[in-house]
């Protein structure tokens, strides 16, 4: 066995050099030879008829290249849904066109009706304003549960009602019922998980660019996926041959989802861009993005969970109406679905489980895959429910999860557990998380101190959260017959230089996870060799062969372990080479440390030896082919399943009613652990992402389907001073399935934490003598000064 | 209009559009990319330059404004190629993932710890509430700042 020298250390990011001196290079950092800057007219209306585009005036702007309407694109397809949800009789989602730019009609603010290039970004923004649209206003729908009823403003004339799809999972209804009927306790919740914008710091940038002479065609683009970018606009949007088209997703500053989807603007301005024969550059102004990249959450659900006299959890029954905007972003139909419903058994042995869920669109932003994606929305219900229903039975809501836990499991010697909701959880030690997670907080000694704060006039609460998820979603074919239109797998190709320094080349996509690093470490032990003689190259389609890209905590359980299979196949291929020169039998060759040595004896050849023999094969088996240089397709078995338990401590102002969280402790296992920095790092930016739609986001739309705060001035961030430091602790249970024991870290920190920081405030509410069930996040000083009144 | 700049050290002198802001005018005209544009309302704080020593968001400025002025962009903060103590502190300490609020971060620390060489947490935190990070929670950007603190 190779001993590790990387793996399981913090190893400093080898990626910083260029982000801390400024030499990075984001899309927008890019200039090519002869380009051309473009800008966008959009619809100041949710609903509204385009009755008539005069570009006239526009055109004839200085620097004005071209302008582009509705009319010109009509021909070209829109951007398609990636996922199929049917409705529960069986017919499919509704998927109304979604066009790169609108001709008739417009549904939403922002909606693009014509997109004008020019010399510079400056001369496109002057003819923007110089195009004259003349709209006819009509009435419009923001929220999801007004959207459904009789008479409601549709979004698209074909939708009845604005239903894209309902759906439900889980146990009949009529068994449910049944169940609740003969709960001791049942507790409900009404309640919104408001609009978040994701707001990665990088707003979306794309260069559409074409070359004649070869008929080919290069797209920059901040994306967390630029093959699948690569494959949808090509198969489904423009109808390009993919070879004649590079996809490159250089330095991406963040993306927290909303960088995964295939945006309209990305097909334009590669479409434009050979209609023109100049590069464009587009680059999203922060009122675009917060106007346009992909949304995430918004649900209005209604959730009862009952319980026995004991406080078991007899059943739960989930009723949600989850918005979707005007028009299907690519993953946004199996958020609600299979990533929620899926997701509603939780850590708990809930025996009775419906969950039912109505895809609405509105006169809205498109909502989609926001970090975490589904997952929070269910911790959500489980976790405010457990922790109400504690309040409400009085009992503690520590002990009322232990009760609840299902019993640890390895997969291993005790099987996967199987849910009431498909699926089937790969490894687990609930209580293990809980028991570390109240030991970090002190727990035993809270109310003890929430007492005595009291004496003093403070308010203080304290929320648990005991969270699990599923990433790494997976296998291909079972997705694929849940609806995905693409496969779940993941490209790792290894090739070994002749001189034993190693290029490894990943389809997944860093956007500030490090995998320049952990990749490294992980390439390095199982073969041997030094970091530095490891590079890991992503991002572009013309080197990497394929990929499917980053998102849903996939990159290290699944492109991980692309790579570990071409790793095993280098191996194997290095001991039939060592075999031969050392002649001996393959069989009796062992790897390790960077060495093949025969087994038993001092006779051995390293790792470079045996990757120059390769490349100069002069004393070479036979029947092997020259070369060291092995690509892999990994499709994993199943899901990952994360876990963890968040505690957060908050103390509330009585005169203010702001809330500050005091102290928060997360306990996460994320199965094995390549380099603890990292890790951490991505539960703090969960955490934080997590306490944000607590305490401070969410998007105000008005009557008139106006976002009202569509800006860093509006819309309430979290900022350094909003934050304590994080206390964060692990507990390791390998996923069983996968060579690497990864589960996955990069959404726990955003899915554990919204739940314990409510549940921390409600809890302090009822500690001040105020039994208040909810307050609608995000939870501002005027909310919880109001509950406290 | 023309304006005469030093930026980094060297002297420049060019024409600029009058409505050219400051960090267009240093990352189109100079390329000096490292200094990025989060925003439309100074809002974010990832375009923060020093202009004359002082933190300032070049978003705010015009161009025409920095005539005759000295601004040091992210770019010129390492001298003879040692990485000054903040840069090797974000290193340290993992303050930075995406990379893109990086540069405004440690432009606004510099000016934190040339005012205040041994901050507070708390007052770190404050200084940094015109800077968002989406990525890191901001717990390693504050450690990040401390091991710079210790080590200038």
């Amino acid at each position: 066995m190779t001993a590790t020298k990387y793996i399981g250390k913090s190893i400093k990011r080898v990626e910083d050099k260029r982000f801390i001196t400024g030499k990075a290079n984001y899309t927008d950092d890019i200039v090519l030879p002869g380009m051309t800057y473009g800008a966008f007219v959009r619809s100041p209306y949710a609903n509204a008829k385009v009755k008539k585009v005069d570009i006239s005036k526009a055109k004839a702007m200085p620097g004005v290249v071209a302008i582009y309407t509705g009319a010109d694109v009509a021909a070209v397809n829109g951007v398609p849904c990636g996922w199929q949800v049917n409705f529960k009789n069986g017919a499919t989602m509704k998927e109304p066109k979604h066009p790169l730019l609108v001709a008739d009609r417009t549904r939403h603010v922002g909606d693009p009706v014509a997109f004008v290039i020019a010399e510079s970004r400056a001369e496109a923004k002057d003819a923007v304003e110089a195009v004259a649209v003349d709209y006819e206003k009509l009435s419009c729908v923001t929220d999801p549960a007004e959207a459904v009823k009789p008479g409601a403003p549709l979004v698209h004339d074909d939708v009845p009602n604005n239903i894209c799809f309902d759906w439900e999972l889980g146990n009949p209804k009529s068994e449910v019922d049944a169940a609740m009927s003969k709960a001791s306790h049942i507790t409900t919740l009404e309640f919104t998980n408001q609009r978040l914008v994701p707001n990665a710091m990088e707003p979306r940038s794309y260069i559409g660019s074409y070359d004649p002479i070869n008929d080919k065609y290069t797209l920059y683009t901040s994306t967390q996926n630029p093959h699948l970018i690569r494959l949808l606009m090509c198969a489904f949007v423009l109808g390009l041959p993919e070879h004649k088209v590079r996809v490159v997703g250089p330095d991406v500053g963040g993306g927290f989802g909303s960088k995964i989807y295939h945006y309209t603007e990305e097909a334009l301005v590669t479409w434009c861009s050979n209609k023109i024969g100049r590069p464009i550059k587009w680059t999203a102004e922060r009122t675009e993005s917060f106007l346009l990249d992909a949304h995430g959450r918004d649900h209005r659900t209604k959730a009862e969970m009952g319980f026995d006299k004991d406080g078991k959890i007899v059943a739960l029954r989930v009723k949600t109406h989850a918005n979707l905007g005007a028009y299907l972003s690519t993953f946004a139909s199996c958020v609600p679905t299979y990533l929620h419903g899926t997701l509603l058994q939780g850590l708990y042995t809930t025996p009775k489980i419906n969950v039912d869920v109505t895809g609405v669109f509105t006169h809205t932003n498109a909502v989609d895959a926001y970090r975490g994606a589904g997952r929070p929305e269910a911790t959500y219900i489980l976790e405010r429910l457990l922790d109400l229903g504690a309040l409400e039975m009085g009992k503690d809501p520590a002990e009322l999860r232990q009760l609840n836990f299902i019993p640890p499991f390895d997969g291993v010697k005790q099987p996967g557990y199987q849910t009431q909701v498909a699926l089937q959880y790969d490894s687990g030690n609930y209580e293990g998380v809980l028991k570390k997670g109240l030991e970090a907080f002190n727990y035993k000694d809270f109310r003890k101190r929430q007492k005595e704060a009291a004496k003093s006039g403070k308010i203080l609460g304290v929320g648990i959260s005991t969270y699990i998820e599923a990433c790494g979603i997976a296998p291909s074919a079972v997705v694929g017959s849940l609806g995905a239109r693409a496969g779940l797998y993941e490209v790792g190709q290894v090739r070994v230089q002749p001189t034993g320094k190693v290029s490894v080349y990943t389809g997944s996509h860093s956007h500030g996870q490090g995998h320049e690093t952990t990749f490294s470490q992980l390439v390095a032990d199982r073969l041997g060799i030094a970091m530095e003689d490891v590079e890991i190259i992503h991002g572009d389609s013309e080197s990497v062969a394929f990929g499917m890209g980053t998102y849903g905590s996939r990159s290290l359980a699944v492109g991980g372990s692309a790579i570990v299979k071409s790793i095993d196949k280098i191996i194997e291929k290095g001991k039939k080479i060592a075999a031969h020169k050392l002649e001996a039998s393959a069989d009796d060759i062992d790897f390790a440390d960077g060495r093949f040595t025969i087994k038993g004896t001092s006779k051995s050849l390293g790792f470079g030896d045996i990757a120059l023999t390769a490349y100069v094969p002069h004393v070479y088996p036979k029947d092997l082919e020259p070369g060291l240089d092995f690509s892999s397709f990994y499709d994993p078995a199943n899901f990952t399943y994360p876990f963890g338990c968040h505690i957060a401590e908050v103390e509330i102002d009585k005169e203010t009613g702001k809330v500050t969280l005091t102290r928060f402790v997360a306990v996460d296992d994320v199965g094995t652990v390549i380099n603890p920095m990292i890790v951490e790092g991505q539960i703090h930016g969960g955490v934080a992402q997590g306490v944000g739609q607590a305490l401070f986001e969410g998007t105000i739309y008005d009557d008139e389907g106006n976002l009202t705060n569509p800006s860093f001035m509006d819309y309430c961030m979290p900022r350094a001073d909003d934050l304590p430091m994080f206390e964060t602790g692990s507990q390791v249970t390998p996923c069983p399935h996968n060579p690497i024991g990864a589960k996955g870290a990069g959404e726990a920190g955003c899915i554990g934490s919204t739940p314990a920081v409510v549940n921390a405030v409600i809890d302090a509410l009822w500690s001040a003598g105020k039994k208040v069930k909810d307050i609608h996040m995000p939870l501002t000083p005027e909310r919880v000064w109001s509950a406290l009144q | 209009m023309k304006i005469n700049v030093k930026v980094n050290g060297t002297a420049y002198s060019h024409d600029v559009e009058p409505r050219t802001l400051l960090v267009h005018y240093l990352r189109d005209t100079l390329r000096l990319t490292g200094t990025h544009v989060g925003c439309d309302t100074s809002g974010c704080g990832a375009c923060t330059i020093h202009l004359d020593g002082k933190a300032v968001k070049s978003c705010t400025l015009l161009a025409v404004q920095a005539d005759g002025c000295e601004v040091t962009t992210i770019e010129g903060l390492a001298t003879n190629g040692n990485l000054h103590p903040l840069q090797e502190g974000f290193h340290q300490e993992h303050g930075l993932q995406c990379g893109f609020c990086t540069p405004g971060m440690i432009m606004t620390a510099a000016d934190l710890l040339k005012h205040n060489p041994k901050p507070s947490e708390a007052e770190i935190r404050h200084a940094l509430e015109g800077n968002i990070c989406r990525c890191t929670g901001y717990h390693n950007i504050v450690k990040s700042i401390q091991y710079a603190s210790e080590k200038m």
